[in-house]
């Protein structure tokens, strides 16, 4: 059993103004096969906190930090933290002109295996997993998320999940956009892949909704950089009943 | 980084879709496209001094011997492949069927012009006509040469000028098709590093013909290619697409003009190009002009260079000029940026490392115009050379 702990991280972004604080210590402990709901206002951190684990350059760790099985992920590259089994389900997909679904999935597949995948077996995985994502096969030759809807881009980040196979996966408001169908065809590849590789999840999302078809086992608010209070899943109905208010109080008076 | 430059576009700008019409606008070009002096006669041009409109971006002093210099205007080896019906041969430099495309707009046009001995004709008859051209031995030798590609009406194939090795080339090419004729036109210049290439195209076409016009800048020292099209008859469309990949040292130099001059006539015009390496150079110029003849006129440009390293420069000008107020559709779009650092990022949070993940980038950005040529084996040939060039074992190491 793996697990990726983070300890009392500290992180800011560049600004024309000097280096600003986003995420004010935060302590966070995933272990495989939980899932972790991280709920909190717009602009509190939580998609600060989800590209740190992963690495984007633009945000700067001043302290703490990060391990997965007691191996430092800070020290890793991106690419590194990726094949070290991390990985993100971005709120905002990127475009790559010219780059083909199945050529970039052909490409992640090899990286993080280290090997390229036997054609005829991952040709099969490939199209058998869309199926399940309800994509249409004409995705497989379209520029990666070229043209996606939000929706679809958002499948095609699970899609992804379930083809890399992480240990652990962040998924940044990946139920945002998404129809009803679509929300539960979404959750329902989720849990398939928690079922099979017992895959940790933390879960940063707006709505309960989607914590219906994906029961978390811990729920977090996360408030002005850094975690005000965790619970179970019965916390997820309290914050839709009562919103962030007492919660962004006592964050101001602290 | 910050020592990578672009004259006219700082990092991604587009300006796209607004037609500025001549009359209206307060900065009208001191000369316009149509009004440019022309001559077969290299002695009628003033001497360069390289702050002219169409060499201030070029190093003149690398190409003076084509302005003025003696070039050996004799026949040069080649290799052919023809499927299909159309003939290859050697005409003399009077032979009537020479000239009737365009007049050279500079000196060294006209120096080629003035030189070469015999013309290499080029004519495609047939309907599905596959034609390759290669020069790979054309020595260090200054030459001229003069090359008439000629598709008589309805005639449809494509046509692949492969240009190697070592040169010193200045030439002129001429591009006619007659009614109904649809062509393909692939130049690709994979020269020794050391080579200089300056070209001049000239395409003229008939009522409701096409022409796809690719240019592939990929090896030499310097590299101008300047093709000029001309649309002289109704319904008439051209295509013209170029792609290029300049390292360190190199100059890959593009002028196109586009000249509607019939009633409902097309351009698309396409070039994208890479840059990487101390001294890597691009320049593109997209002159398009719309005559008062060019009525229902629907055109679109557009240049894109990706600088991948520090100390590259292109310089991107589009300009348009509009003589009527009844046209189709205008306009353009240029850009020069660095690296999409959000790509790089998705593709590395994928487990794809760094270098990989540029290139995947990289060929992706360019890779869009080489699938557009039409020849399956040339296409992979190209995106192998492409991807040498990233490694940076390409053609010009
Ligand atoms: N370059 C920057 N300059 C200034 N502020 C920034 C910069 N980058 C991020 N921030 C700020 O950091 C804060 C946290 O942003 P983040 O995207 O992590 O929030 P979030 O919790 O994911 O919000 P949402 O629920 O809206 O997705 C925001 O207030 C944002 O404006
Ligand atoms: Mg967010």
């Amino acid at each position: 059993m793996a697990v990726l702990e983070i300890k009392d991280l500290h992180v800011s972004v560049q600004t024309d103004q000097g280096a600003l604080p986003i995420l004010r210590g935060v302590d966070l402990r995933v272990a495989s096969g939980e899932t972790h709901a991280i709920m909190g206002p717009n602009g509190s951190g939580k998609s600060t906190l989800a590209y740190t684990i992963a690495g984007h350059p633009k945000y700067h760790v001043e302290s703490g930090s990060i391990t997965l099985d007691g191996q430092d992920v800070l020290a890793m590259t991106t690419d590194e933290r990726a094949r070290a089994g991390l990985f993100l389900a971005m709120q905002y997909p990127v475009e790559i002109p010219g780059v083909t679904v199945t050529n970039f999935l052909r490409t992640a597949k090899t990286a993080i295996d280290g090997e390229a995948p036997a054609i005829r077996g991952w040709t099969k995985e490939v199209r058998e997993s869309m199926e399940k994502l309800r994509m249409d096969s004409s995705f497989a030759q379209r520029n990666v998320n070229e043209g996606f809807s939000g929706g679809e881009k958002k499948r095609h980040e699970i899609l992804q999940l379930e083809l890399l196979k992480p240990q652990f996966a962040i998924l940044d408001e990946t139920d945002s956009g998404l129809d009803v169908d679509a929300l539960r065809v979404v959750a329902d590849g989720v849990n398939r892949v928690k079922e099979n590789t017992g895959l940790g999840v933390m879960l940063i999302t707006h709505y309960t909704r989607i914590l219906r078809y994906i029961r978390p086992d811990f729920v977090h608010v996360f408030v002005d950089g850094r975690i005000a209070e965790e619970g179970g899943p019965e916390l997820a109905d309290r914050l839709e009943d009562e919103g962030y208010d007492r919660f962004v109080h006592a964050a101001n008076v602290s | 980084m910050s020592a990578a430059s672009s004259q006219t576009a700082p990092a991604v700008i587009d300006t796209s879709a607004t037609p500025t019409l001549k009359h209206d606008h307060g900065t009208v070009p001191v000369q316009t496209r149509s009004e440019r002096f022309k001559s077969y006669d290299p002695e009628a041009f003033p001497a360069v001094t390289g702050r002219e409109v169409e060499w201030k971006f070029t190093p003149v002093d690398r190409i003076r011997h084509f302005f003025t210099g003696e070039l050996d205007g004799s026949r040069y080896p080649f290799e052919q492949q023809i499927d299909g019906a159309a003939v290859i041969e050697w005409i003399d430099r009077d032979d009537s069927r020479i000239g009737r495309a365009g007049i050279p707009e500079e000196p060294a046009s006209a120096n080629a012009w003035a030189s070469f001995q015999e013309a290499l004709l080029v004519t495609v008859t047939g309907e599905a006509v596959r034609l390759h051209l290669d020069r790979n031995q054309l020595g260090d030798t200054p030459r001229a040469a003069h090359t008439v590609i000629h598709a008589e009406e309805n005639s449809r194939g494509i046509v692949l000028l492969e240009n190697s090795g070592p040169a010193q080339l200045d030439e002129n090419v001429e591009i006619i098709l007659d009614p109904g004729a649809q062509l393909t036109v692939v130049t690709v210049h994979e020269w020794d590093d050391d080579a200089l290439h300056v070209a001049s195209h000239f395409a003229r076409l008939g009522h409701g013909a096409s022409l796809k016009h690719v240019a592939v800048s990929l090896g030499g020292s310097l590299v101008r290619v300047n093709p000029s099209v001309h649309l002289a008859s109704e319904g008439s469309e051209i295509e013209a697409f170029g792609v290029y990949f300049a390292d360190a040292g190199q100059h890959l130099e593009h002028q196109v003009f586009i000249n509607h001059d019939a009633p409902h006539t097309r351009s698309r015009v396409t070039y994208k190009g890479a840059l990487q390496g101390t001294d890597a150079r691009s320049v593109w110029i997209g002159d398009v002009l719309i005559q008062q003849t060019a009525t229902g006129t629907d055109s679109y440009e557009e240049n894109r260079n990706l600088l991948l390293t520090d100390g590259t420069r292109s310089d991107s000008v589009p300009n348009l000029e509009i003589e009527t107020g009844d046209i189709a559709g205008a306009g353009h779009a240029s850009a020069s940026g660095r690296f999409d650092d959000e790509q790089l990022f998705y593709l590395e949070s994928r487990g794809i490392p760094e270098e990989e993940a540029r290139r995947l980038v990289v060929r992706g950005f360019l890779s869009d115009i080489i699938q557009k040529i039409g020849s399956p084996e040339l296409e992979q040939r190209l995106e192998d050379a492409i991807e040498l060039e990233l490694r940076g074992e390409g053609a010009s190491k």
